[in-house]
Parts: C-alpha cells; structure tokens; sequence
C-alpha cells in the first residue's frame, strides 16, 4: 500500500475555552508505518487523534492525508482514507445487527450493495467475526463489540487507521486477537494508548506527548526504554522491558 | 430508574424480535407501515361512542404479532406503559356524559363510559399496531421505509437518530442512579437537591455522549442523511396491503361485529 502518508505542520488546537490542547506538532508518517502516540492524560493524543480525520479542526496549522489537506471542504474525502477506531466500541455500534453495522460506512460512501455486501464480509471475515454476522451489537462481549467496530471502519478500505486506546476493557485473550489484528493490518496505523506492551508487539514507532506536544519520536524499543524521558511524561517503561531488565 | 430501565429492556427485546422476524421473512417494510397506518387512521375515525365495531381492528396488530412471534408479555408491558396517559384522557369522560346511551342486560351505560372505552380500545389498536410494526421490521428498517416512502428525512432521520439516543441517555441514567443508590445509605429516595444535581450531570453527560456518538457517525462518512439501502417490493407485497386495505374499509362501513352476531342468531334459530 503506497497511500496513506500522515503529514502534520505546526499543528495547534485550542478548545473551545481557551485551553490549549495541542501547541504546535510537527509529524510525518510513512505509508504503511505503525505509529503509537503515547502520554500521560490530558497530554493530547485524542486531539491529535481526532484531528487526522477533521473530527476536529486545527486552530492553527495544517494536516494532510497524502497531498489531501484536512479542511471543511475535503472531509468526505479525508474520512474515505482516515477510518477511525473509538476507545468506546458502544459509541460506533448502533445498527441492530452486526452485518448492518459494519455496512454503515460502505453504505454512505455510496457502493453497490454486492460491493457493500463483499466488503462486510471481508472485513468480518479479516477480525474473525464473520460467525457474528447476524448478532445484535449489543449482545456482543466486550472483544468482540471492539472487533466488530475495526470492521466497520476496515470495510470502509481507509488507508489510514485511527486506533484510540483499542485495548481498553480487553481480556487477555480479546487482547492477543487485536495484536494479530493490526500486526496483519497492511494500511497505516496511528493509535493513541496507553498499553506500552502493546505497542511493543504492534508499532515500529512511537510519539511521546506531554502537555501539547512532542517530547519524543523515535523507534518503539528506544523511546520506551529510556526511563528518565518516560518518567518525566507521567509514564513507566511497559512491563515487558521491565521484566526483561529484571532477568539481565 | 428501574421503570426507565424497563422501558429500555423492553425496546432492546423488541429489536431482538424484530431481527428474527426479519430474517424469517417479512412483507416489504413500506407495505407494512402503511397497513398500520391504515389501522390507525381507520380506528381514529370511528364516531367517538363506538364500542363494538373497533373489535375487528384488532386482528391486524395480532397477525402482525403472530408473524413477528412477538411474546405476549412484551405487548403487555408496552400496554401498561402507555396505560397512565389512556386512562389520564378518557377517565373524566364518565363524569362529563352523564345521559344513559343504552341498556346492558337492564344496567343503563352513560354516554361517558362508552366514550371511554372507546378510547382505551383505540389506544391498544394504535399502541399494539406500532408495537407489531417495530417488531416486524426494526427502527432502523423502519426509518428506512420512510425515507423510501418520501417523508420529509428530517422527519425519519430525527425518529432514527431519538431512538440511538434514548439508549444512550437511559444507560447513562442508569449507571448515574446506581452510583447514588450505592453512596445512598439509608436514604433510597433522591432528596430535591440531588435530582437536581442528578439531571444537570445527566444533561451534561448526555451532550457529550452524543457528541461522541455523532463523531463516531461522522467518521463512517454519515453526512446528514441516512443510509438508504434499497427495497424490493413484490407482488405480495401488494397484495398485503390491498387486502388490508380492503379489510379496513370494510369494517369501517359495515358494522362486522352486528353483522356477525345477527347471522349467527338467525342461524341459531
């Protein structure tokens, strides 16, 4: 996949109050490249998150899907390439099954229904999901609520996905399923969590956040080992490197 | 709360009814809600004191609901829900039409309770029609059906986009209730102050939930219109409705229940 390059340029946001959320990111991501932006709360990943497919708009700066720029005008077009996972999967399930669901977004792109009717089972089929097809969502555990979500946003075809914190409320097992997931996931992936040995086994590369913007980016192994940088953004090293510290 | 949450419950069992009877087989969704306005309409316009020739109204909604497999307790349930505000209308009209309108086995009827009755016979046509309908198709196929059938979408995408909401906000009161009632102590009912904390927290909380739930919209490509999946009306289709129809009117001129009982007196003697 050569689409979906995430360019961000002096990227600031204010709420609606006045607070500054975000004070002037710079960022650019590779096609195909899986990035995890991590931070304390409040330190700005869901903005940044929600800015990447105009959920909400730069107060000043610029973002770009490809050569597309993020503006009221483009949106249509920037939410056909930018699919978005949200942290709570209740919030994106609301048709009564899960088939009809997963065809929302295919549905209001204005495909066929043959074409819509393949994409939903594709991407059921690409979370393991196709056996749910005709559950109702809220029936769902909490696994697969978040599997059938990333389908409804994979049969969608976006080029970048937007993961916000995907393994919230997760079991161990729910949890392994979406690694797989998204190691197998072929488009770019951004994701905002908090769950660092996740990001270990999913992302190449990870963006440090604190108050506004970027502390750090770099390979996923470097940042989360460094301690001191980590600390200083309300954060510990994940669990994994800590254990294998431990047993050096 | 416990009443908001069954009211919840009670929505979330008729969509379970509502998807098993679709994937069994269910006439085109348009042919069904113009039946059941039909049904309405035709028991709206009956002459106010009318009693008996309402009855035959009634098979509509329970073929619907035998179709559906729509379980008796749940029409019950509905019925008792609405129940307040029917008895709320037609309970001064015994009090206001005081005139005997007949004699039943020597007992003299006032105008007023047969106007009452009526009214509660109208309201169980009206409520179990809807309720069979939104069982044997779902809101959402429903909301579907009416923007097919050219009402206004604002019309159909505000009924759509209500009932997504009502789960949002009747959970988000639920969750806020059990949190006062497990700090509660020994005072189980909320005191005036905290219903008012209670239902400004809820407002707030509502806002932003729907917020995110019309972002999580936005970002599937919702533009403001709903989609519109296409429909196939077949001949039976027709045929259903026609049927209907023909049945409707027929009870609205002839008086089927006196006709009935008259035949089956003179087959009697």
């Amino acid at each position: 996949m050569n689409a979906g390059a995430v360019r961000l340029k002096g990227l600031r946001f204010d709420y609606p109050d006045g607070t500054p959320a975000l004070r002037g990111v710079d960022l650019h991501i590779s096609p195909g490249e899986g990035v995890a932006v991590i931070g304390a709360n409040g330190a700005g990943k869901s903005t940044l998150l929600l800015q990447l497919n105009g959920l909400l708009l730069p107060t000043a700066g610029q973002v770009a899907i490809d050569e597309l720029q993020v503006s009221r005008t483009t949106l249509a077009a920037i939410r056909q390439r930018v699919g978005y996972v949200f942290q709570d999967a209740d919030d994106q399930l609301f048709m009564p099954s899960v088939e009809e669901d997963v065809a929302f977004g295919p549905r209001n792109q204005g495909l066929p229904p043959a074409e819509v009717q393949q994409r939903v089972q594709a991407a059921l089929q690409q979370v393991g999901a196709l056996h749910l097809a005709t559950r109702a969502p809220w029936r769902l555990s909490g696994g697969e609520k978040r599997a059938v979500a990333i389908a409804g946003v994979l049969a969608m075809r976006p080029q970048v996905l937007v993961l916000d914190e995907p393994s919230a409320g997760l079991d161990p097992a729910a949890r392994r399923r979406l690694i797989h997931l998204l190691q197998a996931c072929v488009q770019t992936r951004v994701m905002a969590t908090h769950d660092l040995d996740l990001v270990l086994d999913t992302c190449q590369r990870v963006v440090v956040m604190h108050q506004g913007a970027v502390q750090a980016d770099g390979p996923a192994q470097q940042v989360l080992a460094d301690a001191p940088l980590l600390a200083r953004c309300g954060l510990e090293p994940p669990l994994s490197l800590s254990v294998r510290e431990t047993s050096r | 709360m416990a009443r908001l949450d069954h009211a919840l419950q009670t929505l979330r069992a008729l969509d379970d009814v509502a998807a098993g009877a679709r994937n069994r087989g269910q006439p085109d969704p348009r042919a069904l809600l113009l039946g059941a306005l039909a049904c309405i309409v035709t028991a709206v316009s009956f002459e106010r004191h009318t009693v008996a020739a309402l009855l035959p109204l009634a098979l509509f909604p329970l073929a619907l609901a035998i179709r559906a497999q729509l379980p008796w307790r749940l029409i019950k349930r509905t019925l008792m829900l609405a129940a307040p505000l029917v008895l709320m209308v037609g309970l001064f009209n015994p009090l206001l039409e005081r005139e005997t309108a007949l004699l039943l086995g020597g007992v003299p009827v006032s105008a007023g309770w047969l106007s009452f009755v009526s009214i509660l016979l109208r309201a169980t046509v009206a409520v179990s029609t809807t309720l069979a309908l939104v069982a044997s198709t779902g809101m959402p196929v429903l909301c579907n059906a009416m923007t097919r059938l050219h009402v206004p979408q604002a019309l159909s995408l505000q009924l759509w986009l209500l009932y997504r909401y009502l789960f949002a906000l009747g959970a988000e009161a639920s969750r806020m209730d059990t949190a006062r009632q497990l700090r509660a102590g020994a005072q189980p009912r909320p005191s005036l102050a905290t219903w008012g904390a209670l239902l400004g927290q809820l407002l707030l909380r509502s806002v932003d939930r729907a917020q995110r739930l019309h972002q999580a919209m936005l970002a599937r490509g919702f533009t403001g219109s709903l989609p519109s999946p296409a429909l196939r009306w077949r001949m039976a289709d027709s045929v259903f409705l026609a049927g209907w129809c023909s049945y409707f009117i027929a009870v609205r001129m002839l008086d089927l229940p006196t006709l009935l009982g008259q035949a089956l007196l003179r087959g009697l003697t």
